[in-house]
């Protein structure tokens, strides 16, 4: 028997109230924490590495203004603005200052950011010229590699840029011992250190920075301590006077001390949460089992009858707003890709036990109501389905789809937990796992997963084989040979493949010169000291300290790879309509269908490649007469024609995402030319790659980058996300996009498939309509899908919001593993949400 | 021998995903012709036998093959995991699938030997021993039930009622099936508090029959009716608001035994 309580509790007007004022102003950038990490850098030039970062983080704790936000009752802000954000320096700064002017401005994730701002910022990012990651991982790498990413092969960005984030700590020994605990654990590995050990400067000097760090942290919550104490003795309110001097006592017991109840909890729960992301600039950093780490703490003070389920529900509330008071500013091209001002913190909830039990609880459902009743981005909440998952959870989930919000994401334990035991952990690991970000899963506070470590076009090695390794008049490939030479679909296909092992190699070159930069240069040791074995071990998570170690780079595009390998059996192979040379042509003049300027520039400087190698002289003028007339250009009619027709003829033949064995089985294989290689590589702290497939939202600005493909696809537009179909392409229906995507090895993709799905509402009213999604859901995982997240809105509504934003301010949408509001979303990749098909049920 | 998997007829459309038209998640296949001709039929393409070209988005398209049961099994197949999650399974509809009961009955044979439910939507538009031979492999008899006045049934949909009204009775005592009436409420035809009230007191007097559905009237086909090159009879007629599909149904519910649902 399930013994827990699903009563839904009402939100209370403190949530609307604080949601309202977090709202209230465009974020803005803060400098703060960018003076204080370089007066302690300039201060402790000389020192380990390791020392040099707790130290700035001491320093930073000790100096960072704090603010407590009206009625809150979780406290720990990282700037004095709502929802603002403090620069990262170490990581790198360039892209900042050079897009001080524009940062307000632009379309996606735009930051207010004042004069004063500004020329303190500069005054500090003076100091760390030569000095960042980012500068240190690029002297890493092979020409060959910084040529692929300067041709659009794949982006690292993520982390070529900032912090590492994407883990999920051990909160659950936070809470049970507070970091006086922790402390405790380093003092006795540190009494262990012998003078002759070999590993003692290392081992001693990390378990030091873990002391130093871990007293920072308990030093920041006393500050909050006595804040909360003056604003209590000015306070003439009883009520919160007294909510005041409880906030005051909870930040002088936690996270110093293991918590004694809820409210305790979820204050040191807040601190972690907030201060890992003071430490770097990392994103997704997960909550991961939150209804299970915190249900000992909910279920004593329930049954002692100290709290009410109305407060429990409150306190989480609250923390779900704290979540959206976080924020990051990226540069203008990363803030594409992850649009919406997403941090990405995934809260997991369901699932089972190590054991192997149904884990629900009360809490579990009190989360899905606390993302009703904020009905924010954050967190990214997530829900694990396995065959034993109680209706009721899934059905008050869907209720929570159905609003729009694009939340939960669903994900399937009997897929998820084979996959991670193939990758080495054990059992109870495995069945422990949550999701990181948008779709990784690990074993929390045991795993330095690396998992968004970048996206990878597949479409690019696709033109590389018409192109014979040639981008834009520039050698960027191997050459495969001339595509019209091939004479059977396999020897194609052969080419193909090649072509992504080559770039593949050079992705992996990439991320490990990214990681050396981090261990070199900015070793993590509070984020380290709760993670095993690190501690042990005398090792920070980027020098290999965790128990597990993964890079997990992302691919993206399968949809358009696999139509586009249909097209060349089909019709060149097979029916022999159209040769390998006329579709190249095709693919080139995009199909006749006119250029855009990037295309316009991408053939004039392959004109002036063709005239260098010619040994003619080739001026800027001579370029931009040619992107002129390309422009401009008219083709012949008889031409024109030609390639009309075969782009109908491509139209016309079937898609992925209609359950067409055929196709599907092809994009099964192609998937395969990315994950298998991937496998077979080691990243410096020890651990192999694993490939993700999913693009958060770069298939949007990557797509843009890529030319025609033989799927039909124009230059320039989205490629397809995840393992979802092509936009539009899908015409027969949920069922059959869902039986072609789980056609799919998800298995081996084990750092996470993303299935997008875009249900139209009136797919999903009454509760026939809650019945049937929760049976998609499940017969989509019984056939081993891995994820699947849903848009519930419709077209109208969608064209609507983009006409009159204002009216559609609180318009959730989901974009990729996460979700953000419509209007604050760049024109494209609103367009993209758009184009995705919508399912809707019966005609 | 599955000799029934080879019986062929006529089709016009398999709809995936259908989560309106009996229990769980179905695969509806439309079977293509009518013995009636309803003013407000939003699929008038599925009236006539003959195939026909019918203008779609600006392209003709053709409504209507001839398929075996086996061809339409294979894809009926391919949702096997959602019919066992929710329950669904096959519908058939149409068109009168009554018209073609050879194979409306290897179709429902087929679905039930892949261990799957089965539903029709049908008026009952055959005579009894046509339709028994189906009840045989059916689940569900979603039954239409338009007027109950012979003369104004025939004015709308080209046929008077007698036959329709009569066969629930004999499938409803045959027991063979779980019968559910259905009335499309149609403005100016049948939407009167009275009209609907006779219907449903009818419906009530069926024995077994626990369920009415009320299906507000929708415009949805007229575009089709203009592919067809067809007028559309009911144009400008007004949708039925919310508040007055409440009313009957609030109505309904109150004066017979019977569970009413607004929509399928």
């Amino acid at each position: 028997m399930n013994t827990y309580d699903a009563t839904p509790i009402e939100k209370t007007e403190r949530i609307a109230r604080l949601v309202a004022h977090l709202y209230a102003k465009m974020p803005e950038i803060e400098a703060a924490r960018a003076e204080l990490i370089t007066e302690s850098y300039k201060a402790t030039e000389g020192q380990p590495i390791m020392m040099r970062r707790a130290l700035a983080f001491a320093h930073i704790l000790e100096n960072i203004p704090i603010i407590i936000r009206p009625e809150e009752l979780v406290v720990g802000s990282s700037t004095i603005a709502p929802r603002g954000c403090q620069t990262y320096p170490e990581f790198s700064y360039e892209w900042l200052e050079a897009e001080f002017d524009t940062v307000e401005h632009r379309s996606a994730d735009p930051f207010y950011i004042s004069d004063d701002t500004k020329k303190r910022l500069k005054a500090a990012d003076s100091y760390w010229k030569g000095k960042t990651t980012s500068e240190l991982a690029t002297s890493y790498m092979a020409p060959e590699t910084l040529r692929a990413m300067e041709h659009n092969f794949f982006t690292p960005g993520n982390y070529f840029y900032n912090g590492v984030g994407h883990i999920t700590v051990q909160y659950d020994k936070v809470l049970r011992i507070g970091f006086e605990g922790i402390k405790q654990e380093a003092e006795a590995e540190l009494a262990d250190c012998h003078f002759g050990d070999e590993n003692y400067a290392a081992k001693n000097t990390f378990l030091r920075a873990v002391l130093i760090s871990c007293d920072a942290v308990i030093g920041y919550a006393e500050r909050y301590s006595r804040l909360a104490k003056e604003m209590a003795d000015k306070e003439r309110d009883a009520a919160r006077r007294q909510e005041l001097l409880t906030i005051s006592e909870n930040c002088g017991r936690v996270p110093r001390n293991g918590a004694d109840g809820f409210w305790e909890a979820c204050q040191s729960f807040w601190f972690v949460q907030q201060l890992l992301q003071l430490e770097s600039s990392g994103h997704s950093i997960s909550p991961g089992r939150f209804d299970q780490y915190m249900y000992p703490y909910y279920e004593k003070d329930i049954k002692s009858g100290r709290l009410t389920r109305e407060r429990a529900q409150e306190l989480l509330d609250c923390i779900w707003v704290k979540l959206n008071d976080l924020n990051k500013c990226r540069d203008a091209v990363s803030a594409e890709g992850f649009a919406g001002y997403s941090l990405f913190q995934n809260l997991i909830v369901g699932g089972q036990t190590t054991e192997g039990k149904d884990a629900t609880n009360d809490l579990s459902f009190m989360c899905i109501s606390a993302a009703r009743h904020v009905f924010l981005p954050q967190p990214s909440l997530s829900i694990r389905v396995w065959n034993r998952s109680p209706k009721a959870l899934l059905l008050y989930a869907a209720e929570l789809t159905r609003t729009g919000i694009g939340l939960p994401a669903y994900y399937n334990d009997e897929v998820i937990i084979p996959a991670l035991i193939n990758r080495g952990l054990t059992l109870e690991d495995a069945r422990d796992y949550n999701i990181i970000g948008c779709v990784e899963p690990q074993k929390s506070g045991k795993t330095e997963g690396w998992h968004d470590a970048a996206f990878f076009n597949m479409c690019r090695p696709l033109e590389m084989v018409f192109s014979n390794g040639y981008d834009a008049g520039k050698e960027a490939s191997i050459h495969t040979g001339n595509v019209e030479s091939f004479k059977t679909f396999d020897e194609f296909y052969d080419a193909y493949k090649k072509q992504m092992e080559y770039n593949i190699s050079l992705l992996v070159n990439a991320d490990n010169a990214i990681d050396m930069a981090h261990r070199i240069l900015c070793p993590l040791p509070f984020e380290s000291c709760m993670v095993d074995d690190c501690m042990k071990r005398g090792l920070s998570l980027q020098e290999g300290g965790a128990v597990y170690n993964f890079t997990g780079p992302q691919g993206f595009g399968i949809a358009n790879v696999a139509d586009s390998l249909y097209t060349v059996k089909k019709l060149v192979f097979e029916e022999k309509k159209v040769t390998l040379g006329e579709l190249k042509k095709a693919l080139e003049m995009n199909f006749g269908q006119g250029f855009d300027a990037i295309t316009a520039k991408e053939i004039a400087l392959q004109v002036a490649g063709a005239l260098k190698a010619q040994g003619k002289e080739v001026t800027g003028d001579v370029i931009a007469a040619t992107v002129q007339s390309v422009l401009t250009m008219e083709l012949p009619a008889a031409e024109k024609a030609r390639y009309e027709e075969i782009l109908a003829m491509i139209d016309a033949l079937p898609k992925f995402g209609n359950d067409i064995d055929e196709v599907d089985s092809l994009a099964r294989d192609a998937a395969y030319t990315y994950t298998r290689p991937l496998e077979t590589y080691r990243n410096p702290r020890g651990g192999i790659f694993q490939a993700g497939l999913y693009p958060v939202s770069a298939n949007v600005p990557l797509g843009a980058q890529t030319g025609a493909t033989p799927d039909g696809r124009l230059a320039h537009m989205p490629v397809a996300d995840g393992v979802s179909p092509s936009s539009g392409k899908d015409v027969n229906g949920p069922t059959a996009a869902c039986n072609s995507v789980a056609r799919l090895d998800h298995g081996i993709a084990s750092n996470g498939t993303l299935f997008n799905m875009k249900m139209h509402p009136t797919a999903m009213a009454g509760e026939k309509g809650l019945e049937s999604f929760v049976s998609l859901v499940c017969g989509y995982f019984d056939q081993k899908g891995m994820h699947m997240q849903f848009n519930v809105v419709d077209r109208q509504t969608l064209l609507d919001a983009q006409k009159h934003p204002e009216k559609y301010s609180g318009l959730v949408v989901r974009v990729a593993g996460y979700s953000a509001l419509f209007t604050t979303l760049s024109k494209s990749l609103q367009d993209d949400i758009i184009r995705r098909t919508e399912q809707a049920a019966d005609r | 021998m599955k000799d029934y998997l080879n019986v062929s007829g006529r089709i016009f459309d398999i709809q995936r995903y259908s989560i309106h038209d009996g229990v769980g998640i179905r695969t509806i296949v439309f079977l293509k012709g009518c013995a009636l001709r309803c003013k407000w039929c939003c699929n008038p393409e599925s009236q006539e036998y003959e195939i026909q070209t019918m203008t779609v988005n600006g392209k003709p398209k053709v409504m209507g093959r001839d398929v075996t049961v086996r061809e339409v099994m294979e894809t009926v197949a391919r949702d096997m995991p959602y019919y066992g999650r929710s329950g669904g399974g096959l519908t058939l509809s149409g068109g009168e699938s009554l018209l073609q009961p050879e194979f409306a009955t290897a179709l429902l044979h087929g679905a039930k030997d892949m261990g799957i439910t089965t539903a029709m939507e049908s008026m009952g538009y055959a005579k009894f021993e046509v339709i028994k031979g189906v009840l045989a492999y059916l689940d569900t008899y979603l039954m239409d039930i338009k007027h109950m006045n012979a003369a104004k049934h025939k004015e709308f949909t080209g046929r008077e009622n007698t036959l329709m009204v009569e066969n629930a009775m004999k499938i409803a005592q045959s027991r063979m099936c779980e019968l559910i009436i259905r009335v499309p409420v149609i403005p100016g035809f049948n939407d009167t508090e009275e009209e609907i009230m006779q219907i449903a007191s009818y419906a009530d007097s069926l024995p077994g029959v626990e369920q009415i559905h009320l299906l507000p009237y929708h415009n949805y086909g007229e575009g089709k009716y203009e592919g067809l090159g067809r007028p559309y009879l009911l144009k400008d007629t007004p949708l039925p608001s919310q508040e007055k599909m409440n009313h009957l149904k609030d109505m309904v519910e109150k004066k017979t035994a019977l569970m009413c649902q607004i929509g399928g």
